[in-house]
């Protein structure tokens, strides 16, 4: 269990995390999500200990991140960022040492299982420098997964891999949900679509959101798009969009690719419970144009981390 | 107790693990085997407190050159800040990388032995001054490292770090001629300082409490700001 109240830290003027308060439960996977450079590593180094808070205050399994920091840090595994690894020494050896840190009891029996857990136990006698970096990040992972902690902190444990590896770790973290209290950090949106239960998205230091992924979509589709593929000068076709009763904003989708006349994309947003497809399809053949595309589109985890961080953004400029 | 033994052991497999270990220590032997012949040579004493008054002329070169990843290399790869995670205090990180490099330079000294083996072959050495010598040399060795430690504190860069120390070590080295060029008192302070005129008694046989409470404060100091240094990212 996690509990973070109106965690504050400054660095020297600047904020990096601002005000932000959020709980993790037991075996929940909570995914922390926003832009480079919103705070999200920052808060993960104050809750594993290695800074302590400007204001507010964390908890981990029931112990203070800053007063009692020892006790905290001894229920967390923590894979870092970039993986802190010894590339001098082979595998077993650089997670025997942490083991020995980490006081683990049974030490030789809690490698093997953390190797086999992270799948890295077919490389155990390898020198870690001269491994690749998807099996440098399981070397990562099988580090914190040594002596089972109950909660696991990941900062951004897929960035730098290919596909096929991002889908084995995803897979990998979604299967320590319910075991353990994961916190995963990524700027990557399907990410926390395919692996958590609970999202937290923060920008500028600040929680602009938190909602289960499906909740977040609803919340935020508080209109009906339509999207529209169209042939015709877009300023024009969006005027005509405009003119349609009960439509809210349209947005054109510029795509040098194509030729000034040629076929242009729209988002139509329209007040909720009203069926406007076929008035908006009458006006683009009324106006002259050639309508090749109609559906109904869904705002997916891009546009609403798009629009909830953005917004924020033109706010705080304006 | 665990801490600290894990992080030095693990310090000194990694030593042996890259090749500058192997390179510095025969940088060391080298010149420490140069040392002893010309000293014999001038001196025809079958005696090693040449050696030892003068072997901080090598450690100058040696030591700065094996402190300097000590805590500079985990900064920049950021293991430091993995262990850091961990139930783990700063100052056994730093207790734990000072051990480990101390026993790497006890590990150098070891072939030096063969000097002492010489000189009770081939003449009659007086054994006293050779066992307070090496007893001088360890502390003054470890001081040296003490120093290079909190240089390496300093930096994510090794060879910042390896430049600052030699510096600092270049005017602990040089305190002793500086103090007697300013004289007076001060002049008495800055010589005291001097990390190289303490080993004197130790090479002549005697074990002043006086040297030996001025090395270990040194070594003392060195890993008390080693350890504020590691702790100073936290105010920062």
């Amino acid at each position: 269990m996690i509990r973070v109240e109106h965690l504050t830290k400054n660095y020297g003027a600047r904020v990096a995390v601002a005000d932000v308060t959020f709980d993790v439960g037991q075996g929940e996977v909570l995914g922390f999500l926003g832009p480079n450079g919103a705070g999200k590593t920052t808060t993960m180094r104050i809750l594993t200990g290695y800074l302590p808070p400007s204001g507010g205050r964390a908890e981990v399994e029931g112990f203070d991140v800053a007063t009692q920091s020892l006790q905290a840090r001894a229920k967390i595994g923590y894979l870092p960022e970039t993986v802190p690894l010894y590339p001098d020494m082979s595998v077993r050896s650089y997670l025997n040492f942490m083991a020995k840190i980490k006081a683990v009891k049974e030490r030789r029996r809690d490698v093997d299982r953390a190797m086999e857990k992270a799948r890295i136990a077919h490389r155990a006698g390898d020198q870690i420098g001269k491994l690749s970096k998807g099996l440098r990040q399981r070397v990562g992972i099988a580090q914190a997964l040594l002596g089972d902690p109950p909660v696991l902190i990941m900062d951004e444990p897929t960035s730098g891999l290919d596909p096929k590896q991002i889908i084995e770790v995803r897979n990998l973290i979604k299967s320590l949900g319910g075991e353990h209290t994961v916190i995963l950090s990524t700027h990557i949106l399907p990410e926390v679509a395919a692996t958590c239960s609970r999202i937290v998205i923060i920008s500028n230091g600040r929680v602009v959101a938190e909602d289960t992924p499906e909740n977040l979509g609803r919340r935020l589709r508080g209109a009906e798009s339509i999207a529209l593929t169209v042939r015709g000068p877009s300023d024009q076709v969006a005027s005509v969009l405009k003119g349609v009763p009960h439509v809210s904003n349209v947005m054109a989708e510029a795509d040098r690719r194509t030729p000034a006349n040629g076929p242009g994309t729209f988002t139509v947003q329209s007040a909720v419970g009203v069926d406007i497809r076929e008035a908006l399809a009458s006006a683009v053949v009324k106006g002259g144009f050639g309508l090749m595309e109609l559906k109904p589109a869904h705002l997916n985890l891009e546009e609403i981390f798009l629009q909830l961080t953005t917004n924020d953004t033109a706010e705080e400029e304006s | 107790m665990r801490n600290v033994s894990a992080v030095a052991e693990r310090e000194l497999r990694s030593y042996f693990l890259s090749p500058l270990a192997y390179l510095v220590v025969a940088f060391f032997l080298f010149g420490a085997g140069i040392l002893f012949w010309l000293i014999l040579q001038s001196t025809r004493l079958a005696s090693l407190s040449g050696l030892i008054q003068n072997v901080h002329v090598l450690f100058l070169f040696v030591i700065p050159m094996i402190s300097m990843r000590l805590l500079a290399e985990e900064q920049r790869t950021g293991t430091m800040e993995l262990l850091m995670t961990n139930p783990v205090q700063e100052w056994q990180v730093v207790v734990g990388k000072f051990l480990g490099s101390a026993l790497l330079v006890l590990v150098m000294l070891i072939p030096t032995l063969l000097f002492v083996v010489f000189l009770l072959i081939y003449g009659n050495p007086d054994r006293g001054p050779m066992i307070t010598g090496y007893l001088g040399v360890i502390l003054q060795g470890s001081a040296f490292l003490a120093v290079g430690l909190w240089a390496s504190s300093l930096s994510e860069n090794q060879i910042v770090a390896a430049v600052v120390s030699f510096i600092a070590l270049l005017v602990a080295w040089l305190s002793d001629n500086i103090g007697q060029a300013v004289g007076g008192t001060l002049g008495q302070i800055v010589s005291y300082l001097s990390l190289t005129s303490h080993i004197q008694g130790f090479s002549q046989g005697t074990i002043d409490s006086k040297d030996v409470i001025f090395y270990l404060t040194v070594i003392a100091a060195g890993l008390v700001l080693s350890t504020l240094s590691l702790q100073s990212r936290r105010y920062r």
